[in-house]
């Protein structure tokens, strides 16, 4: 039997172009998207949705945020709280490291709330209290942003 | 004169894998510090402690206030403006022409310094507590422009 000689083989090279073509569309939109500010947000936390809510337009010097569930618990500085007693001292404990490491006055900083749809208006004013008495005066109640009007009526009744 | 033939040129090889590496490399890291954002928004409300507050409160335009009442699951039983009850699908949006209309956002927006306080049950949903911030600080009209109206709000002190 004859074996026909084989002829010299080629490196056999894949086309890498669309490859990477693609893979520097995904880094181009990633880079585009990227968001590194901190932004705290929590999923356990659904806001209620205000087509007047509009992200400040500059950033708060020093907010502190609190986050209300709609079962009552508090959300701060990442820890879960349950009891309003213990978001108060964390708050006081803030407040102190606030006056000892910083100029700034209580009254001038931020308190965010971010509240729960479904949780209880009475609790946001129960975080509003505490934080009032520890002197804060500023008070952010966070909402989602929505493009539809949330108040129901009609809109297109209205005189042209 | 002779030319040097210039067919047999190198076939230079271009070495991807390193670039490749680097671009995976990227990628992975855009993956996964990709966080989606949603958009949210504030309400300012400047908020001093009662104490500090009287000799403040001081206003030449009289107080509105606005009670929102509760069933007992939490959900929308009553809004009153003043004295006046608002019925019908959409109080909220009622309660946001009434303000118009007293107001009269003609003179420019944000013109007015009047003063309104949610005085709100314990279990309200806040969603409706935001809902009446959203009537009471302003609009947006038909050609997505926003207009504000009262830019001070308050709770009312907390009663359980």
């Amino acid at each position: 039997m004859r074996i026909r000689p084989r002829g010299p083989q080629g490196i056999v090279e894949g086309d890498l172009t669309p490859m990477i073509d693609m893979a520097f569309q995904l880094i181009a939109f990633f880079m585009f998207v990227i968001n590194f500010s901190e932004v705290e947000q929590d999923q356990r936390v659904t806001l209620p949705a205000s087509e007047l809510a509009r992200p400040p337009e500059a950033p708060y010097e020093q907010p502190l945020t609190i986050h209300l569930t709609d079962d009552d618990h508090f959300i701060y500085g990442g820890k879960e709280l349950t009891s309003i007693g213990a978001l108060r001292s964390d708050l006081l404990q803030e407040t102190q490291i606030i006056k000892r490491l910083t100029n700034k006055d209580i009254a001038d900083v931020t308190v965010i709330i971010r509240g729960d749809e479904d949780a209880k208006t009475g609790m946001v004013q129960r975080v509003i209290q505490i934080a009032q008495e520890l002197g804060f005066e500023a008070f952010a109640l966070r909402g989602k942003q929505s493009d539809i009007p949330t108040l129901g009526g009609e809109r297109q009744m209205q005189p042209e | 004169m002779k030319f040097r033939n210039t067919d047999h040129r190198e076939h230079i090889v271009l070495q991807m894998t390193p670039m490749i590496d680097i671009v995976f490399q990227l990628m992975v890291f855009f993956v996964f510090t990709f966080k989606i954002v949603l958009p949210e928004g504030d309400f300012n409300i400047r908020m001093p402690s009662a104490q500090t507050s009287t000799a403040s409160a001081m206003s030449e335009s009289p107080l509105l206030r606005v009670r929102l009442r509760a069933t007992p699951q939490g959900e929308l039983a009553r809004v009153q403006f003043g004295d006046v009850v608002l019925d019908g699908d959409a109080p909220f949006y009622h309660l946001q022409t009434r303000i118009r209309d007293l107001i009269g956002d003609e003179a420019g927006p944000g013109s007015s310094d009047q003063e309104v306080e949610i005085d709100a049950d314990y279990n309200l949903k806040y969603r409706f507590a935001m809902n009446a911030i959203t009537a009471i600080t302003g609009y947006v009209d038909d050609n997505g422009e926003q207009h504000k109206l009262v830019d001070r709000v308050r709770f009312a002190p907390l009663n359980e």
